[in-house]
């Protein structure tokens, strides 16, 4: 695979996974009331800003051999790096998806309310209220993660496959990302080469964010 | 925006997803093998060329993880490599010791080099030893980056220092914890002098504008790389076989033969000795 293709697959897999989490757990915290769930909001709170070295770091004493998951073999994997943007982006998903759910107006509920709907008719009706906010969840969980480097540095530890040094071709990477060639090509004086990936990836991110203003618009 | 670009940034989008997901795996059907290892043997870009000819003929993926020594013997002590190629032997002998460690044998070697500006307002080029050339550094008080990243080349400098009796200290000595290449680059732009491997330097020369200053202490200098397997009976997980494989690969005499041919042509001198020159006293 390009090192572009490991960018995305790895980025996109976590953030799907986290959106697949992070959107009905933002709905379940919502609508429900129990215990703990400020303590949960804290934590999502927290999770948002969390420093991706230290989850990189977690993640790595975790799945070493010698580590409580290191029989799953996952270290230096594209795995391992899923996993670990997953946990750094499925808190920034259930966080924006929560603000965006809590913005819908009241009176929108309370009429369909007023109007016969049951409980999931309520639900329809809000997550039709809140889905551009929902899409800008996912797109800020998507920007995190294929932006990030501490982490998959750590935990993929930047592995190109034979005969690559200095080079972007395809069949290169096996965990080696956008960010964290931009890291190796540097340190080796490579600019140019940095200087491509850099632009590669502002590429991914502008035209994410394009697609999600011209959807935000037309809806 | 209008309809015609959004096509063209949706085409542009599907273009890159193609290029990423939709790729036979064939990755996960071959056998692999972790290689962990030192900046300077994948920055000289030596490991690429012994690498392809292994796999070739053993029919497995290297895995290489270009970390500094006191890294790559960390992740072979906590079992994530099969095997090590990395130069601080007294670090290596301590985890043979531990029994981290087996099968180590001595494979290539170079010189370290002291490199720094051309202006060399420590009069580097004059040192007696290179313990002296480091006195002359701290005498002037010249700015001087250390890699400070436990590395093999990061030890050597510490043993360096320790030789001549200095505890480097003060706005001249900056550490960045950081790896061969970057190190160079930072001394570069401020003007400093550091310690390199010969091989990464001379991979890097065009790119900078320091000089040798000096290296003239062979015995200081010297720079030997070993390679060791991650000891099967403490980590049963790990691909022993292959790192058996892959020593006995760098031992042979026609790898020899090509580590010592290795950068000839491009640097006009060799980025590594084999260890073969050593064993038959040339």
């Amino acid at each position: 695979m390009s090192i572009t293709g490991v960018s995305l697959k790895v980025s996109g897999t976590a953030t799907l996974l986290a959106a697949l989490t992070g959107i009905p757990l933002s709905f379940f915290i919502s609508h429900r009331e129990f215990r703990g769930k400020q303590t949960l909001l804290t934590l999502i709170n927290t999770g948002m800003g969390l420093p991706s070295v230290f989850v990189g770091l977690f993640v790595f004493i975790m799945l070493v051999p010698a580590g409580p998951f290191g029989f799953l073999k996952l270290i230096f994997t594209p795995k391992a790096m899923i996993i670990a943007q997953y946990i750094m982006v499925t808190p920034i998903i259930t966080g924006v998806s929560l603000a965006a759910i809590n913005a819908v107006p009241p009176a929108i509920r309370e009429n369909a309310y007023t109007l016969g709907g049951n409980r999931k008719d309520i639900a329809i009706v809000v997550l039709k209220e809140a889905k551009f906010g929902m899409v800008t969840s996912v797109l800020a969980g998507f920007g995190r993660a294929i932006a990030e480097v501490g982490a998959i540095l750590i935990v993929g530890g930047n592995i190109a496959y034979t005969g690559s040094v200095g080079g972007m071709g395809e069949g290169l990477s096996y965990t080696r990302t956008l960010t964290t060639a931009i890291t190796s090509e540097t340190s080796s004086g490579d600019i140019s080469v940095a200087l491509a990936l850099g632009l590669i990836l502002i590429t991914i991110n502008l035209s994410v964010n394009a697609v999600a203003s011209m959807l935000q618009r037309r809806g | 925006m209008n309809k015609t670009l959004l096509k063209i940034i949706l085409l542009m989008m599907f273009a890159a997803l193609l290029s990423g997901c939709i790729q036979p795996t064939t990755e996960e059907v071959q056998v692999e093998m972790r290689l962990s290892t030192t900046t300077s043997t994948c920055d000289t870009g030596l490991l690429d060329v012994l690498n392809a000819q292994f796999e070739a003929e053993n029919n497995v993926k290297v895995l290489t993880l270009c970390q500094g020594t006191g890294k790559a013997i960390a992740t072979g002590e906590l079992g994530a490599a099969d095997v090590l190629l990395v130069h601080a032997p007294s670090s290596e002998l301590a985890a043979v010791e531990r029994g981290n460690f087996i099968d180590r044998q001595f494979v290539t070697y170079n010189y370290f080099v002291i490199i720094g500006p051309l202006s060399d307002t420590a009069d580097v080029k004059n040192a007696t030893s290179a313990p002296d050339a480091f006195a002359r550094i701290a005498a002037a008080q010249a700015p001087f980056i250390s890699r400070g990243d436990d590395s093999g080349t990061h030890k050597k400098e510490l043993g360096l220092w320790e030789e001549a009796n200095i505890t480097p200290m003060g706005e001249w000595y900056q550490s960045v914890g950081k790896g061969m290449g970057d190190t160079i680059i930072t001394a570069d732009i401020k003007q400093a002098y550091t310690l390199s491997d010969r091989g990464t330097y001379l991979a890097m020369k065009d790119k900078v504008e320091l000089v040798t200053q000096f290296d003239k202490d062979q015995d200081f200098l010297y720079n030997p790389y070993h390679v060791m397997a991650v000891n099967p009976e403490k980590f049963p997980d790990v691909n022993y076989d292959m790192a058996v494989k892959y020593i006995e690969f760098l031992t042979s005499s026609e790898v020899q033969d090509i580590i010592r041919e290795f950068g000839l042509e491009e640097y006009g001198e060799p980025l590594f000795i084999p260890a073969d020159d050593v064993i038959n006293g040339v």
